[in-house]
């Protein structure tokens, strides 16, 4: 019975990292190339007058908000995983990114600014 | 029966042959919430990084010069961007070498390509003997950054962005040395009687905190190196 | 729904499988052995924070009073705060988690057994480093949250405090362990069934603890390595005159110290909400909303932290967000005490020792929630912060809400650990004696806090209007003392001697009540299907577990051999990696002394120990 079980799990396995839930060999190169570019103009910016502009650390946050992203979502497979899998890191991190928000705030790294 | 069992679940160490509620592995479900855990760990450090930014009563400091009112030495900006946009692409690209790694083991009962060349890029040894090395070359980059800071006069007692910075960096490639030795590891399986599909969830699972890893130091580059 | 209203017969209370001796202890992957170690360790741990609390009640029972000096007074109260907190609340929690989670879910043991063990072991480790300096007079004196810097080498130059990060960073590997193990547990070893919305709520409350303590314990790792790099090698994070700000620990401190007081209070509420149903023969009120207030408490339980550093002045934008977002925890914690309530209106109520310790939660916990409230009021705080008025809350919540919800469990589940009932006469003598002690020890807290008298000063002049109730909380805890006692007696006499408790004496609904008490290693004969929440009531007892034909022979229970069943096998090597890792943290005492190359001898050694166990935990089969 439990010998009957275990082979049907591993059958249910099987077919859960079956070759059409994956990405294709050429995506994971795909993925490292389009890594590789946001890198290069992220250092790139650094280097340019755009530094001084305000909209630098924004374009710096979102474009390594994007590689933490694609890295996650395809490397760490959770685009194709479990979605438990994704409740298990999304809740954390966000509860780690409201954290990491509420110290700058308290910090004064962010003002507020009300009224006058 | 129950010998069948018991003998399969030697060969998959910790895992158990009970039947799981949702299917999944034990030990993914348990890396996941480690990695989640391991989130609140890196916010920690990064935050007081950030906090402490520009309260260094002394310098030297990362993204300007400081003049010792003392001795009147000139103490040059710190961080060396170049070098680090070299260690941050080494990295990167060990997460390709990781993933690729894990396709290779994935697949190993696939029929192989016929081309000489094909077929080496579906090696597992390979993709785990570049992502080890990749992730030495970070360790090796970081050495290099680290003494040639204490060679400029920054140490972890100078002041609060040394102590804050040698921390948190510190604590990364922590991290990066435990994650080579588990890739060390399964080179080791590798060699002594070659990975199978059935060892798939093994490098799953290392490659799951390798990325993890080098996600993190997606964040640091950004938050520590490039943003004033 | 009442097929199990008459108790089973009752078994003889020994599986005649359980190896016995010290060794059989020592190298147990159990999680029932391991829950017992727990509890055992714990109510240790109880006696000796109780202790400490005497002292310091009868220290202060009078004014200007000389028991104590000023200095050990300050290790007192640190020392009853982190016992209390870490070695006993926790811990006794832990007992819970190990021995009725998988019982609860179906299982046969965690996912991670000799993972188990090893959070046993570290933690007793961590338990031994923190408390035994006391007895040299070298005990921790920064108070329970160690404030930095005064926690610094600056002003706290003695080993004290280094006791202190370490232990307290040691205890913090036995609580992640866990924490990861019985998350994996809760996820993937629940039996068929047994979906997420048939969990008992304890279980419930468990799994949300689990994310609390994966989620709040990093934070302060990360905040004592600071205080530890600071302490051994000379960093700055708390070096004012470096810069450093002096808020930065109280802030990284309580985004895990108010976290942790819901890692101490929902194992409570998962109890009694186990107990209020059986006791009131009616399902659980509002079973959803009370899963999702705990999971709301818990999510919410991020939001809050600066609540308690209202006086340190943040300004009013962060003192009103903190204000509204604790106000706003007050909604789900007053839901579960409405839906408390409501199951035993109307309901067959038993008053039995469990159930009155429960009731008592509910009314206790009420009188701390009120006063939490009056807290959240960051101009009350400024008023009430550093005053007994705070000590008097945090005792009604953790002694009348934590501490009695864990005897409600005691009482309830002591059948189903040992196979025997603890008394009901005793239990009602404890009940009264150790309630109306508390009571008397705490509430005229709030008025020696309202009339200005603050916390932890060793003595004080006379006066000022606080005599009578100091003198009234000191008689309150003779009383405690008393009840504790009687309880001892009591679980002591009843293990060996008490009345044979059968399967479900209780009259229970849930499914650890369907197998024999005390468990057999195996739990399960068979893995139980599970068709609604609470499978006794609801479904044939036969349905759920093999008949005792099938399970007994000879009028022994089968053993895991003779059913078919692969169990663990015991390992020392929990133990040993225990042993390894906390050495090798303790090296780091000799820097302090001094003594770099012992330091680093012992650390080396240590870490080489620690990296080979592993290496053999890791390739050891476990079954």
């Amino acid at each position: 019975m439990a010998h009957d079980a275990s082979h049907a799990d591993a059958a249910d396995h099987g077919a859960e990292h079956a070759e059409e839930h994956h990405p294709q060999w050429s995506t994971y190169w795909k993925v490292a190339l389009i890594l590789s570019v946001i890198t290069v103009v992220e250092v790139w910016i650094y280097y340019t007058p755009f530094r001084d502009s305000k909209l630098f650390v924004p374009a710096l946050l979102t474009m390594s908000a994007a590689k933490f992203a694609i890295v996650v979502m395809f490397y760490m497979h959770l685009k194709y995983d479990h979605k438990l899998f994704r409740v298990l890191f999304t809740g954390p991190l966000l509860i780690a990114i409201g954290t990491l928000t509420g110290l700058m705030f308290l910090f004064g790294k962010f003002a507020l600014h009300l009224g006058g | 029966m129950a010998t069948a069992a018991i003998a399969e679940s030697h060969s998959h160490g910790e895992v158990s042959h009970h039947r799981t509620s949702t299917g999944l592995n034990h030990r993914k479900v348990a890396v996941w919430a480690f990695i989640g855990s391991e989130c609140m760990l890196f916010v920690s450090l990064i935050s007081t990084y950030l906090i402490y930014k520009g309260r260094s009563v002394v310098g030297p400091y990362p993204h300007e010069n400081w003049t010792d009112p003392a001795t009147g030495k000139v103490f040059k900006e710190i961080l060396n961007i170049p070098v680090t946009s070299a260690s941050t692409f080494v990295l990167l690209m060990s997460s390709l070498a990781m993933v690729l790694a894990l396709a290779a083991v994935q697949n190993k009962d696939k029929p192989m390509p016929t081309g000489w060349w094909d077929r080496q890029l579906r090696s597992s040894k390979l993709w785990l003997w570049m992502t080890a090395l990749l992730g030495t070359t970070f360790l090796g980059f970081q050495a290099y950054e680290f003494t040639s800071f204490v060679h400029e006069g920054l140490t972890i007692r100078t002041n609060l962005f040394g102590s804050s910075f040698f921390t948190l960096t510190g604590f990364h490639g922590a991290h990066v040395t435990v994650g080579v030795l588990w890739l060390l590891a399964l080179l080791g399986i590798d060699y002594k009687r070659g990975l199978k599909p059935a060892d798939a969830l093994n490098v799953d699972i290392a490659a799951l905190y390798w990325h993890f890893v080098d996600v993190v130091w997606i964040a640091i580059f950004t938050l520590i190196y490039l943003i004033k | 729904m009442t097929t199990m209203a008459a108790p089973a017969p009752a078994t003889l209370p020994t599986t005649g499988e359980y190896k016995t001796g010290i060794w059989s202890w020592l190298t147990t992957v159990d999680h029932k052995r391991i829950g017992i170690l727990y509890l055992v360790t714990a109510l240790f741990f109880f006696v000796w924070g109780g202790l400490e609390a005497a002292i310091i009640r009868a220290q202060l029972a009078g004014p200007n009073m000389g028991l104590v000096t000023a200095q050990q007074y300050n290790q007192l109260f640190t020392m009853h705060g982190t016992t209390m907190v870490f070695l006993v609340i926790m811990p006794l929690s832990s007992a819970f988690f190990n021995f009725l989670i998988p019982l609860q879910i179906g299982a046969r043991d965690v996912a991670f057994p000799r993972l188990n063990a090893f959070s046993y072991w570290v933690f007793l480790a961590g338990g031994i480093v923190v408390t035994l300096p006391i007895l040299f007079g070298m005990a921790p004196d920064g108070g329970w949250f160690g404030y930095a810097p005064l926690t610094t080498k600056a002003y706290s130059s003695g080993y004290n405090i280094d006791y202190w990060v370490l232990g307290l960073q040691i205890l913090g590997v036995a609580s992640l362990a866990a924490a990861f193990n019985f998350i994996t547990t809760i996820i993937n070893m629940r039996a068929p069934g047994m979906v997420l919305m048939r969990m008992p709520v304890f279980t419930w409350m468990s799994f949300v603890v689990q994310f609390l303590v994966i989620l709040a314990f990093p934070v302060i790792t990360a905040a004592l390595v600071f205080l530890l790099f600071d302490r051994f090698f000379g960093t700055n994070f708390y070096t004012v005159a470096a810069g450093a700000d002096p808020l930065l620990w109280q802030h990284l401190f309580w985004v895990f110290g108010h976290p942790e007081v819901y890692i101490l209070i929902l194992p409570a509420f998962g109890l009694v909400s186990e107990v209020l149903p059986t006791f009131s023969r009616k399902p659980l009120f509002g079973y959803p909303v009370i899963v999702y207030s705990g999971i709301l408490i818990g999510a919410l339980g991020f939001g809050v932290w600066a609540h308690h550093m209202f006086s340190v002045g943040m300004g009013p934008i962060a003192d009103s967000v903190f204000s509204v977002t604790t106000m706003l925890i007050a909604i789900p914690t007053g839901v579960k005490i409405l839906n408390w309530v409501s199951t035993m209106w109307g309901g067959q109520i038993r008053f039995t020792t469990s159930m009155m310790f429960a009731i008592a939660l509910v009314a206790m916990f009420t009188v701390g929630g009120i006063s939490g409230i009056m807290h959240s009021s960051a101009p009350a705080d400024l008023q009430q912060t550093d005053s007994y008025f705070v000590v008097a809350h945090f005792h009604y919540v953790l002694v009348g809400g934590a501490v009695l919800g864990i005897m409600a469990g005691v009482y309830y589940y002591f059948p189903k650990l040992t196979g025997r009932m603890l008394d009901e006469t005793l239990g009602k003598w404890h009940f009264w004696t150790f309630v109306i002690g508390t009571n008397l020890t705490f509430f005229p807290m709030h008025m020696s806090g309202l009339y200005g008298m603050p916390r932890r000063i060793y003595t004080y002049d006379a006066g000022q209007g606080w005599e009578m109730y100091n003198l009234l909380s000191s008689i309150g805890v003779i009383f405690q003392a008393i009840g504790m006692t009687i309880f001892f007696v009591n679980f002591i006499r009843s293990w060996k001697k008490g009345a044979i408790a059968g399967n479900n004496p209780w009259g229970a609904p849930t499914l650890e009540w369907a197998i024999p008490s005390p468990v057999p290693d195996y739990n399960f004969a068979h893995i139980p299907v599970v068709t609604s929440r609470y499978p006794l009531w609801d479904q044939k007892a036969g349905d759920l577990v093999k008949s005792e034909a099938e399970t007994t022979t000879g009028g022994r229970l089968k053993t895991a051999a003779e059913l078919g069943i692969p169990m663990p096998f015991p390992t020392i090597l929990p133990l040993v990696a225990a042993v390894f890792m906390t050495a090798m943290l303790c090296g780091l005492l000799f820097i302090h002394a001094g003594n770099l190359p012992l330091a680093l001898g012992i650390m080396i050694t240590c870490g080489l120990g620690l990296a080979f166990t592993l290496i053999k935990w890791l390739t050891s089969p476990l079954e």
